[in-house]
Formats: structure tokens, sequence, C-alpha cells
């Protein structure tokens, strides 16, 4: 058998009739027993390939193997593999939680007996005993995803797909939801997870893929991503975007890294913020421009793509996503 | 479940066909049971879905009823009850399009195919349960038409048969109202997509009035569509006065919706995204 759990080899698929290409050839490998991160903005193609592993979507072209099963020819196997939880992948509002891990494992083809069993187990490990047998719709946004992932979780899958499980939580329930999923990898289950947040990509996953516009554009470890971008960014706010611009040329030398100008906001990533600000103050003072503002602080995922890319995380409306747009679903700011 | 003694053999492939099948039942009646569970946990939707037939009878029976002539044996009222109880159970199949576009807009869906269940399962037990509602809907409105003086002499037995075949011919439509669910961005459109198909098809019909008061270039369609025909049958049936072939051209149309749209509405459901 072989040592991925995943392994994807140039998935294409193309949205509104080819106009909108969501993947773009992508290829990677999922090694067994960790949290393979997949990171990118609104509109990047992440969700995409979720929905593709999970058999949900057909790809137009490239093959996919999900536990050593093909995506296509496989299907029903694959979804005997895997569980899904995430930002589409929902629980039944009108149902009880009780009630829809039961729905899930029949759906499974469980034993009633060993359906029970894991319905009861999971509303302990996930703090639900008390809200059982309410309604759904009744629950705080936390306590709908745990639900989404004790569903996914019913049938004890040894791979998750994780899509944005922690989008739109606040930061306890981000940090529970992180302390679940940590566990889950220590009992041996891998993990394929997708996020916005560099934060969340650094704690969970090993390895990562950053994805834009339906390609990957960089992949590694955390920390030699991290490495690549810099450790902090350097903002300077001018009075006048003329005064940005006479800036631009001026601190252009601070860093080897590329320097963005929005209105009178630029930003560059430097590797000692401190020194890096002094020497930028020192330009800036010797030209005798006035400076609005200064602040130094960590990268953000929109630096990552700016180093990448060249562009901002948030340009482009999440083209890609027009499936789900159709459905009213989330659509990028 | 014993599928290993002849893994090779005629009797381990009808055994595993067997255990498949067994399990899609299974998928059917979980999806059906789930949908159902939702009529109960959202009660005032049954109430409301209740109410407008009920409205409904009332109003023709009381408003409009005096000024329509009948020949049917117990006057209007005879004519008006088994129409109604034809319109209310192919309304009923709108909401096949709306539970289909509200499951599909709430993700629900997406996590259904993530699961090894029957493919065929989701839109089944949508149509299984909207089949079931049908049946309560039935009994509410019968129970109300003995209430406003509908009186059939057509026997208990022919009762059964007049309602076993409008809610097959609605099972059958709602394979169709299905495609619409699946092919509507949100459950409102879905809705409203359905409007342009029900009203005509349940007023342009022999289900309120005779065809025969109506101008000649609709007559011909209003007395010969489907729904008429299914208004033709169980009111035969229910009164007990001729009705021609009109059941078992009610049968026909049925099968033949099923044939045609159940085939369309399971390549949608593969598809939609």
């Amino acid at each position: 058998m072989s040592d991925y759990a995943v392994q994807v080899r140039d998935i294409v698929k193309t949205f509104r009739k080819g106009s909108v290409r969501a993947l773009d050839g992508v290829s990677l490998d999922v090694p067994r027993g960790q949290v393979f991160g997949l990171l990118g903005p609104n509109g990047s193609g992440k969700t995409t390939m979720v929905r593709i592993l999970s058999t949900v979507l057909a790809p137009d072209s490239g093959s996919a193997t999900v536990g050593g099963f093909d995506v296509v020819k496989q299907a029903d196997a694959v979804r005997r593999t895997i569980g899904l939880a995430g930002q589409f992948a929902t629980v039944d509002e009108n149902l009880t939680g009780y009630e829809n891990l039961r729905m899930v494992g029949r759906l499974n083809h469980m034993t009633t007996k060993l359906v029970l069993a894991r319905t009861h187990e999971l509303l302990g490990q996930f703090g639900l005993d008390d809200a059982a047998h309410r309604p759904v719709k009744t629950y705080s946004g936390g306590m709908r995803r745990r639900l989404d992932l004790a569903a996914a979780l019913v049938a004890k899958p040894p791979l998750l797909f994780l899509d944005e499980p922690t989008t739109g939580l606040d930061p306890q329930s981000r940090q529970d939801l992180w302390a679940v999923i940590e566990s889950l990898v220590e009992d041996g289950v891998t993990v394929l997870l997708t996020t916005q947040y560099l934060e969340e990509a650094d704690r969970l996953a090993k390895q990562l893929v950053v994805l834009d516009h339906g390609k990957i554009i960089a992949q590694g470890t955390p920390s030699e991503l991290k490495a690549n971008l810099g450790n902090t960014v350097l903002s300077l706010t001018f009075a006048t975007t003329d005064d940005a611009l006479r800036g631009v040329e001026l601190v252009r030398e601070v860093s080897e890294k590329p320097v963005n100008v929005d209105g009178t906001v630029v930003e560059l990533t430097v590797s000692s913020g401190p020194a890096a600000a002094a020497d930028a103050l020192r330009r800036i003072d010797g030209a005798g421009i006035g400076l609005k503002g200064l602040d130094l602080r960590e990268p953000s995922l929109d630096d990552v793509f700016l180093n990448l890319t060249g562009h901002k995380a948030d340009d482009e409306v999440a083209s890609p996503l027009v499936d789900a747009k159709r459905r009213g679903r989330k659509v990028a700011p | 479940m014993n599928t290993t003694t002849s893994p090779r053999g005629l009797t381990g492939t009808v055994t595993r066909a067997a255990v498949a099948l067994k399990w899609a039942a299974s998928d059917v009646l979980t999806v059906a049971r789930r949908n159902l569970m939702a009529l109960i946990r959202i009660p005032t939707s049954l109430v409301f879905t209740m109410l407008q037939p009920v409205m409904f009878v009332l109003l023709f029976r009381y408003v409009f009823g005096g000024a329509i002539k009948t020949s049917d044996p117990g006057g209007y009222v005879n004519f008006l009850i088994p129409g109604i109880l034809v319109q209310t159970t192919v309304f009923g199949a709108v909401n096949t399009a709306i539970g289909l576009a509200e499951d599909l807009q709430r993700g629900l869906i997406e996590r259904f195919r993530a699961l090894p269940m029957a493919r065929s399962a989701v839109l089944m037990g949508r149509t299984v349960s909207d089949l079931f509602r049908n049946v309560l809907i039935l009994i509410v409105l019968t129970l109300v038409g003995f209430a406003v003086g509908f009186r059939p002499h057509g026997g208990v037995v022919a009762y059964f048969q007049a309602s076993a075949l409008m809610l097959m011919f609605a099972f059958c439509l709602s394979w169709g109202f299905a495609y619409i669910g699946l092919a509507a961005p949100n459950s409102e459109t879905a809705q409203a997509m359905t409007f342009p198909l029900v009203f005509p098809i349940t007023f342009a019909s022999s289900i309120f009035v005779p065809p025969t008061s109506m101008p000649s270039w609709l007559q011909g369609f209003a007395e010969n569509q489907p729904v008429s025909q299914a208004a033709h049958a169980v009111r035969g049936l229910m009164l007990g006065t001729p009705h021609g072939n009109a059941s078992w051209i009610t049968l026909g149309w049925a099968i033949a919706a099923l044939v045609i749209l159940a085939p369309l509405a399971t390549r949608k459901y593969r598809r939609a995204a």
C-alpha cells in the first residue's frame, strides 16, 4: 500500500463551460497520519479540491486516489474511507444532535447497535451531551461545527476532509476544535485541512500547499514558508498618495522583498523589524517627508500572498466559487 | 449477508444484489424519516399546508359553488371534493421541489453525496416522504369534505381505489418537481418556478368546474389533460358514476411521467453542484 493517503495528479476542474478554471493542473501527495494543509484565499480552488476528493464533484481531467481508491471509478469505496466536514457539508437544523449522528450512522450502513454506541461516544467527546436532544437550530455556531465534525467521525474514517472548519468561529471555539483535530491525528487519522488562516495552518499542519487561482504557488512545511516570507511587516502611512509614491522609492532598498503601495499606505516585509523601521525613518526624514503612522506587525496570509503572487488575497471576488455562489452560500468579501 | 460462501458464482452475485437492495431500501427510509421529522418539528408548516386546501373547500363550497351548475348526483359539493382532493395532492408535489432545493442550498445534499449510501435514496426518500405527507392531507381533507356535505356513493373499496390512484399520480408527478428543485438556485425560486406549471394544470381542468363552461379553444385541453383525467377517474370512482377509461388513462399518464421524469431527475441529481 502507498504511503500516501491521497494522491492527486494534474487535476483540472472548470466551471461555467470552461471560462473559470477552479483547479488548473494541481498535483499533490498527502502522507498518512498527519495534517496536510491546503492554504489559500476564497476562490483559490481549495473547496473544489475537497469536493473532488470527496467524490461530490468529478474532475474534468487528471486523476486522484483516496485511500488507494480512484475518486471517479471507485467512488463508493472512497466514500467508505472518508469523513467530510466543513463550510458546505452540514447538519440538519430540524433534527436533534443525536438524530443527526444516528442518521449519518445509518447511511454509513453501520449496525444499529454500533450506531448507538458511536453516537453516545461522540456526543460525550464533543461536549454535546446536554444538547443531544435539542434541535440543531438552537445550537451556537461552535456547537454546530462540533456536531458537524462528529457527524464526519461516526463511521471512524481513517481519512478526514475538513473544509475551513473554523471559519467564522470565535477564538475559544477555534482553540477547542484545534485540540480535537490534534487528538484525532494522535489516534492515527489523516486530515486534509483547508484554511484561510496562516495561524491555523501553522499550528496544525505538518505540510502545506498554497493555492492561488487554481494553481499551487508554494509548498513546504509552515516554517519553510515563513522563512521565505520574512518575520515582520513594516507598515508606513503617509499624509498623501504623492508622499507615499515618493516614499516607496526611498524605502525600496530597506528590504529585498517587493514593496506594496495601497493608497497612502506602504508595506514591506522585513527580517528585522526595529532595524528596518529605523532605516526607513532615516531615509524618509532625510527627504523631508512627514509620516502619519508607522506599524510593525506579524505577517498574515495576505502578506504571504503578496510576496508569492504580487497581489492581495482578496483582490478577486472568488470567481471559481460560482457553483457555491449560485447556491447563495458564502462568497468572498 | 453471507456473500463469502460463493463469491464468484451466481448465488454470490444474487446475494450481493440483495444486500445492496436491502441497504438502498434502508437508505430511502432513513432519508424519508428525516424529512418527516421536519414535518413534526415545524408543526406550523403542517398546519398551513392543511389550511390552504381547507380554504379552497370553503371558498368553492360556499362562495363560488352556488353559481356553478353540475349534473352530478348530490350537487356541486360532490363534484367539488374529489376535484379538490386531486388538486391538493398535485400541489403536494410542489413540496418535493422546495424540500430538495432547501437541502441543496443548506449543504445537506453535499453531505449525503459523500456518504456510501445508495445514490437514488435522496430523491426516493423525498418523494416517498411527500407521499406520506399527501396521505395525511388526504385524510384531513376527506373529513373536512364530509363535514361540508360531501356524500359519495361509490363504496368504500372504490374510495380507497380513488385515493390510491391520486396518490400514485401525484407521486409520479413529484419526480418532475424534484427536477425543478434541483435546478433552482434556492427554495423560494423553486416554489415560484412551480407556479406557472401547477396553476394551469389544476385550474384549466375539470377540478372546479365542468370544462363545458369554458371557451372552446380551452375545452379540448381542459377536458383531456392528465390532471382532468385524474379528476374524472377519482370523481367517478368515489361517486360511483361512469367515467369511461379515465382510471386507465390516469394510470398511463402516471407511469409515463415516472418513466420519463425519474431518470431526468436522477441525472440532474448526479450533476447538481
